[in-house]
């Protein structure tokens, strides 16, 4: 369908019967540019069946302007409480707070047996959650989405994370006043920078990608050994501890570490912090503050110049130096704290975002079998509200949490081998046993004529067995078309018989035997030329 | 000629066919090696029709000339898709001819041989006229069930292991008797053997299933080189011992290699029946759970445009679909963007060794981007998306993972280690094997259901417009 005829179908096209609204607000947060819907997932929402209702500027700090969403078939209200109101389905980034221009909370807009999807951190914000139950309303948060395999599409942590790691490397490069890649210039020679990443997730492992694409050395860290072949197959190296000890938590997080681990992997980054060019943090442990992993006495034993990238710096940050939502220079080092990664680029993210939700939704059964089921494992963990009744935290299910969840599948259980049955000594040589009894046999009756005819025969069997080995798998049908021609040789024995009385059984059946028999030959001859002229490099 | 001479001559033509085949080795000789084989056929039939014991010239060349007629018609005339029914319909004629040069042998009146020299001519004989029997009927019934005359299903008799026990047990009673016939009056038990081997060739393929075709025509091509071995045999000629030696162990050795690709006995698939009984008949209740998710085309191109390594799977549906020629344009214009565009062929994909390579040669495909799935089987962790067009059975990983899969051990292409797995197909059936496929569930797996020629063709248009549009713009 192209662009034009969504614009003829616009708000009230036949689809959007059903009559369910979604509402984008304008995010209003300070400094946050992302939006919940672009107009590519506003027309992935109809195609499901519903009404799409945009806030005037929702996307403009997104480079989506309120045209666009027009031609999307959205239509756009120009008052927020408006669309508050309207809208069955509110979807949102940022949890709702005190709204700037109307002077209230936006829990407060929030109508009864309405449904709000956003970010919520209902760990964090328990005040909030306790607001927004009052409204009797549906809350989901995306945060709660549960990270089994099949929730993966709808999992906005991981696809943000992922945004973030890659700004990340962007922020660093930004402020770090060399190349990344090495080269050899006529003007003299750069080495690559050097640079480290501290845990290997989503955003580690996109900050090792975005990395290595500029053309770094990379080298990455991480608690949990099962990870460490996902950072190699990036192209990092990836650092070990002579130590054992497994950091893999739930959920696909980390856990806390033993003293003596900290104490060995400390010993490791202030030794790695006198070598590498760039230090990109990215441990976080759910629920609590980020683990301190690079100090001030390391950062002071950086090259100048260097930069430091704490990607915790919200949860309290990986390095001690670090100032939230700040860019600053400590002892020549740039220490960057920003938090708003994601929203510095909101096109993309939005984008990533609201493919979440699209796919959150169409879980939940599109606009046709729209419903909060508590069946489903996906939205019963995303569900925090329901109807006004806290539903947070879900009922526990146990979940392992497979490093990737097709990681299983990728290692092939080999079945059962066939078992190799200890055969018996007389086993083994019984077939040449058999075969030199055969022999003797043979040797012992059969007229010396034969036995010249027997020798030719075996050895050609052994000729034929070598030579045809050799023979690519790719002209095995050329082969099936040459031994056919080659095969119509027997129709010498045909030539041989036809030179009797013409009309005799034995020059008949001769004759019609040379007759097929060159059919053969020239049609196999032919076919493979044929065939073999289509080969082509 | 002399008969030293045509001796020479003979010598001369083995050689040259060993190194017809020997040639086949890789592309670049392979022209040469059929030149080759040619020259060698043609010294050994001018050879023979100069000696001394031919002399009836026009009744030869009143065969040879339209036998040659018919068979380059034949050639220039046939369809690539249509070569494995080619090469079973030329395997039934060498077993037609085995049969009669080995009657007319028989009817031919002073043999001169006598004492044990008779016997083991007679034995080569039966040998000869037997193997030819069964090759020439089996053939024909192949060539009828790829031409789709006869269904693809495996003839399922009752007690059809006895049926075919019995015929050979009868064959060897009226071998002797045959044996102990005194002139020509054998000639009677050796037309009831030729009919009955003429029966169990029927019998014998016509149990074997439509994905089996790849063994059959082995076998047959195996049975053909035989047939002419033993014609050598009775002859007492060599060049048709070496021949038939030849071509008797290529075909053993694509039996084997076929077998091997479907991790089955040569065995269990010449007794036939395979895929309609069911094999264990649990399989059902814990089949793979999960949904299958569709896509589109739009999608599907995107996701071509965006990969950097794709490679191509394509199966024995992509040669039912007719798809091949669309293929290679889609691969022409993703090379053409910088795609690294590959294919991974299965030993047994489509109906005949090497069919698949056969069928994008003709379609322009460059040979070096078709791969084998040994060559090919490691990169697909690090291909980005992987476009499975027609296949099923060879792209499950089933085999791998799941010992108690009917087809657990058979190598397959491990396509689900890629990125992104896009599977064309018409519905979610299963494959010849009858066998669930968990690739289909994965999560990096989505389906494009409907006519894959359709499909290629909608994929093709878009990539092509696309393509006129940058060129535009440029």
């Amino acid at each position: 369908m192209t662009v034009a005829d969504k614009t003829l179908a616009n708000a009230d096209s036949p689809k959007s019967q059903t009559g369910l609204k979604i509402g984008i607000p304008k995010e209003v947060f300070p400094g946050e540019r992302r939006v919940a819907a672009t107009p590519d997932t506003a027309k992935t929402l109809q195609k499901m069946g519903f009404e799409v209702l945009v806030e005037s500027k929702a996307g403009a700090e997104a480079t989506f302007s309120d045209q666009v969403y027009e031609q999307a078939g959205c239509q756009v209200v120009s008052d927020a409480a408006q669309l508050w109101e309207a809208a069955d389905i509110i979807l949102k980034v940022r949890a709702p707070q005190m709204h700037p221009t109307l002077n209230c909370h936006e829990s407060e807009l929030l109508h009864e047996a309405k449904t709000l999807i956003s970010f919520i951190w209902p760990a964090q914000n328990e005040d909030l959650l306790k607001q927004l139950a009052e409204r009797k309303a549906n809350v989901l948060a995306m945060d709660a989405i549960p990270r089994i395999s099949r929730a993966q599409k709808m999992d906005a942590l991981s696809s943000m994370a992922n945004i973030a790691g890659y700004r990340a490397v962007v922020e660093s490069a930004n402020n770090f006043g060399r190349f990344f890649t090495g080269q050899i210039t006529a003007a003299g020679k750069v080495p690559p920078a050097k640079v480290l990443v501290i845990g290997a997730g989503v955003a580690g492992l996109a900050a090792i990608g975005a990395a290595r694409g500029l053309g770094a050395v990379v080298r990455a860290f991480d608690t949990r050994p099962v990870v460490k072949e996902q950072v190699q197959s990036m192209g990092a190296e990836f650092l070990e501890l002579e130590f054992e000890e497994d950091g893999t938590g739930a959920g696909g997080y980390a856990k806390t570490m033993s003293p003596e681990f900290i104490a060995a992997e400390m010993a490791l980054f202030a030794e790695q912090a006198q070598e590498v060019d760039i230090i990109i943090t990215t441990a976080l442990i759910p629920g609590k503050k980020a683990p301190l992993l690079i100090t001030k006495d390391m950062v002071e034993s950086m090259k100048e110049g260097s930069v430091v990238v704490d990607m915790a710096a919200e949860q309290g940050g990986n390095c001690e130096v670090t100032r939230p939502n700040e860019v600053y220079q400590h002892h020549g080092v740039t220490i960057v704290g920003l938090t708003d990664l994601p929203s510095r680029m909101a096109n993309q993210s939005s984008q990533l975002y609201g493919n979440n939700l699209c796919h959150l939704l169409k879980d939940m059964g599109g606009a046709e079998d729209y419903k909060i089921d508590f069946e489903d494992e996906v939205v019963r963990g995303a569900t925090v509200l329901q109807e006004g009744k806290i539903t947070w935290p879900p009922p526990q299910v146990s979940q392992p949490s497979p490093p990737k969840p097709t990681a299983e599948a990728k290692k092939p259980v080999m079945p059962a081998e066939p078992e190799v049955k200890e055969k018996s000594v007389i086993g083994q040589w019984l077939p040449l046993i058999a075969v030199g009894a055969a022999l003797f046999g043979i040797g012992l009756t059969a007229p010396p004529s034969f036995l010249t005819h027997f020798t030719v025969f075996v050895l050609a069997c052994f000729v034929g067995w070598q030579v045809i080995w050799n023979v690519a798998p790719a002209l095995h049908t050329p082969l099936m078309s040459v031994t056919n021609a080659i095969s119509g040789i027997i129709i010498l024995g045909g030539m041989l018989q036809i030179s009797g009385p013409l009309g005799s059984p034995t020059t008949i059946l001769g004759a019609i035997a040379i007759l097929v028999g060159t059919i053969n030959i020239a049609g196999g001859f032919l076919v493979t030329q044929r065939m073999l002229q289509m080969f082509r490099k | 000629m002399t008969n030293s001479l045509v001796t020479v001559a003979y010598i001369a033509a083995s050689a040259l066919f060993i190194l017809s085949l020997a040639g086949l080795s890789n592309q670049e000789t392979a022209r040469k090696g059929n030149i080759y084989g040619i020259l060698g056929m043609v010294i050994a039939l001018g050879a023979t029709a100069l000696s001394a014991e031919v002399t009836s010239y026009s009744t030869l060349a009143a065969v040879v000339i339209p036998g040659g007629i018919i068979g380059a018609i034949v050639a220039s005339r046939v369809a690539m898709t249509s070569m494995p029914e080619l090469v079973a319909i030329l395997h039934s004629f060498v077993g037609l001819a085995a049969v009669l040069v080995g009657i007319a042998n028989y009817l031919q009146p002073e043999s001169g041989l006598s004492g044990g020299e008779e016997v083991i001519h007679h034995i080569e004989i039966y040998l000869g006229v037997f193997i030819g029997a069964v090759t020439f009927t089996g053939s024909i019934i192949a060539f009828a069930k790829l031409r789709a005359i006869m269904g693809s299903k495996p003839l399922m008799l009752p007690a059809r292991h006895f049926l075919n026990i019995g015929m050979l047990v009868g064959s060897v009673i009226l071998g002797a008797q045959f044996m102990g016939a005194e002139g020509t009056t054998g000639l009677q038990p050796l037309l009831i053997m030729t009919a009955i081997a003429s029966l169990l060739g029927i019998h014998l393929v016509a149990a074997i299933g439509g994905a089996d075709m790849p063994v059959v025509i082995s076998m047959l091509n195996s049975y053909s080189g035989w047939a002419a071995a033993a014609a050598g045999f009775m002859l007492g000629n060599d060049l048709l011992i070496i021949t038939g030696a030849l071509v008797g162990s290529s075909g053993a050795i694509l039996s084997y290699i076929m077998c091997k690709a479907m991790n089955r006995g040569f065995f269990s698939v010449i007794l036939g029946g395979f895929g309609a009984a069911p094999k264990g008949g649990s399989k059902s209740a814990d089949g793979p759970v999960g949904e299958a998710t569709s896509t589109t085309v739009e999608n599907t191109v995107e996701m071509l445009k965006n990969a950097k390594n794709v490679i191509i799977a394509p199966g024995y549906g992509m040669a039912v679909a007719q798809a091949q020629h669309p293929v290679a344009q889609i691969t022409k214009i993703l090379r053409e963007r910088g795609t690294n565009v590959r294919f991974g062929i299965h030993p047994v994909a489509g109906r005949l060794p090497g069919h698949m390579n056969v069928l994008l040669a003709e379609a322009n495909v460059p040979y070096d981007i078709v791969l084998e799935m040994d060559e090919i089987n490691d990169d697909f962790g690090e291909t980005d998306l992987v476009l499975v067009i027609g296949a099923n059975d060879t792209v499950n990983p089933s085999a791998l993972s799941d010992p108690e899969s009917p087809i657990a051990g058979m190598p397959v292409l491990e396509v689900w280690n890629a990125e992104n797995v896009v599977v064309m197909k018409r519905g979610m059936s299963s494959g010849y094997a009858g066998v669930d496929n968990p690739l289909f569930y994965n999560d990096n797996t989505e389906m494009l259901f409907g006519d894959a020629r359709q499909n290629v063709d909608a994929i093709l248009g878009q990539l092509a417009a696309e393509k006129s549009k940058t060129a535009v713009a440029a």
